[in-house]
């Protein structure tokens, strides 16, 4: 049997793909990645039309999908992320059909049930046999877990592997198996590495983050959880990074012996790791060249699919024995909702990523945000997108003080009797007015939805409207 | 104040306003760009139109680049540029 391909074209003409399918792309190249681009270019070549792209998450690399929107070759579009470059296009009415926004959670969820379907998934494998064994540990475009794909692989009707670096079969150390792979395509190249992972994640010096960080550690701490068997997720930017530095200092202090690390993994978290502050990562996605090196490594850093991440179908995830994640906001409400899709124009900046699936399931869940950024508030009277429902946000934390949502008394207490400096959601809300002044109320322009933003529930949760 | 020439304050970072002023000929002439133009636009020019009178400058050009700078930025450095226009020395 033989799966190999010559070309691209090859593999996309034995897929069977015709006008109207959907086909699906990970995203674990994150703003490096060629495979997206190569492939929608190859099927505008072929002349297919009316395509709907299922993507885990879309960077500004693949702003020539613009240009396949205006030609018909996609007219659907399916995420979990979208960064502003093309954000800005879809909110200016690029396309007809309204973007489905999921999270890294329900995409997995409703790809495997059936909901969402899939015709021929493309998989970016930094290395690959011929048969379909691959890995994202190896190779010159290596970027490490690729847990995003596995749903894909699973559920495709045709599964297409498009790699730049063919071994000879078997690829003994293998994410992705065989079992489920059609078509294997060799191409130059996958992606450019320096657009992959970045070389170091940087630590931020910025005072303002580095209070809230502080804060937000010694909440966790305060809320008594950061005990032996923690486990901790945070992100990759801004005061959510440094959290999980001055998380490590308190942990180093007292000897706590954590259980594990989620998320994407930064360089910090392994460090982590190394120093024997947890005894695991479970990663699905790698953020840097030592996150890289550690999962292909160490075998106490292992590789999780998305379902396993935070499904909301599956049996138990990752994200459900999760004890504290620190997350960020564009906007946070007095109702504690948080909105990571839009700006405080209504544009379309991102999306969920895992922020809806992780705040739902972890015992304790803080929102670490500046008050304002740019003279915008960012504790508003309402968001301009519910992303996340205020009722998996336990606490706002901010450089003037830290606010625990109302229906977590116990919480409250427990920051008090540590002696940290409370406020209150509205008090912060008022703060942040009179520190940048009063600003004119929002003004939607549009009536026409770009974009529907769906729940774990699978529901629509709330619908982006067109900008000017 | 008389302007004397062109000036400039501020910088294009984040949370600052670069204005410059030009001396010109029959009034104020504001011209603005701000990434918060909907939600703080008409403050900005009226902090500027303000900080004009404060100052006794009648005829004038202002164009400012603002990146969400706070009302107390926008003050101080249109107040500045317009010194700078006047031939103010710093004094110490």
């Amino acid at each position: 049997m033989r799966k190999l391909c010559d070309t691209l074209r090859r593999a996309i003409e034995l897929s069977g793909l015709r006008d109207g399918m959907t086909i699906s792309f990970h995203h674990h190249l994150r703003n490096g990645d060629y495979v997206l681009n190569m492939v929608l270019q190859e099927a505008a070549r072929m002349g297919l039309r009316d395509l709907t792209v299922n993507a885990s998450a879309l960077f500004d690399c693949h702003e020539p999908l613009i240009g396949h929107i205006q030609s018909g070759v996609v007219t659907g579009l399916e995420t979990d992320y979208m960064s502003s470059a093309l954000g800005s296009a879809i909110s200016r009415r690029a396309l007809a059909r309204p973007v489905l926004f999921r999270s890294h959670g329900t995409r997995p969820a409703d790809i495997l049930s059936g909901r969402s379907r899939i015709d021929v998934a493309f998989i970016a494998a930094p290395t690959a046999d011929p048969m379909g064994n691959c890995s994202g540990k190896y190779g010159p475009s290596a970027c490490g877990s690729l847990g995003y794909a596995f749903a894909d692989a699973v559920k495709a009707q045709k599964v297409v592997l498009i790699t730049d670096n063919l071994v000879p079969y078997p690829l003994t150390d293998a994410s992705i198996t065989e079992d489920y792979v059609d078509y294997v395509v060799r191409v130059d190249a996958i992606g450019d590495p320096g657009g992959i992972v970045s070389g170091t994640t940087r630590m931020p010096r910025d005072p303002i983050a580095l209070r809230i960080a502080d804060l937000s550690a010694q909440a966790i701490d305060a809320s008594g959880l950061l005990r032996d068997g923690f486990s901790f997720q945070t992100g990759a930017g801004g005061a959510s990074l440094a959290v999980a530095d001055y998380v490590k200092r308190i942990m180093l202090c007292r000897k706590i012996h954590g259980s594990y690390a989620l998320g994407g993994i930064t360089d910090c978290m392994v460090d982590m790791l190394e120093s024997g502050c947890f005894q695991a990562i479970q990663d699905v996605q790698c953020f840097d060249l030592r996150a890289v090196r550690s999962i292909r490594e160490n075998p106490g850093h292992r590789e999780i699919s998305a379902a396993q991440y935070a499904s909301p179908d599956a049996k138990s995830t990752a994200a459900s024995s999760l004890d504290a994640v620190v997350l960020g906001a564009a906007q946070i409400d007095t109702d504690f909702n948080v909105n990571v899709h839009t700006d405080s124009n209504g544009c379309i900046i991102g999306g969920s990523g895992g922020h809806t699936d992780v705040a739902a399931e972890a015992k304790l869940t803080i929102i670490a945000a500046p008050l304002s950024r740019t003279r915008m508030s960012i504790v508003v009277d309402k968001v301009l997108t519910v992303s996340t429902p205020g009722s998996s946000i336990d606490m706002l934390v901010t450089q003037y003080g830290i606010a625990v949502n109302p229906s977590r008394p116990d919480l409250k207490i427990a920051l008090e009797q540590a002696d940290l400096p409370l406020s209150d959601i509205h008090e912060l809300r008022r703060k942040a007015v009179a520190i940048n002044g009063a600003a004119r109320p929002y003004v939607r322009r549009s009536d026409q939805v770009v974009a529907r933003v769906l729940g774990r529930d699978s529901k629509v949760q709330d619908v982006i409207y067109a900008v000017e | 104040m008389e302007l004397k020439h062109g000036a400039v304050a501020g910088t294009l970072e984040s949370s600052d306003i670069m204005v410059t002023v030009l001396p010109g000929a029959g009034g104020t002439r504001i011209s603005l760009t701000s990434t918060v133009e909907a939600y703080y636009g008409d403050s900005i020019r009226e902090t500027i139109r303000q900080v004009l009178r404060e100052l006794g400058v009648e005829n004038v050009r202002v164009e400012a680049v603002d990146h969400g700078a706070l009302d107390c930025t926008i003050r101080a450095r249109l107040s500045t540029a317009v010194r700078r226009a006047c031939g103010e020395e710093h004094t110490s």
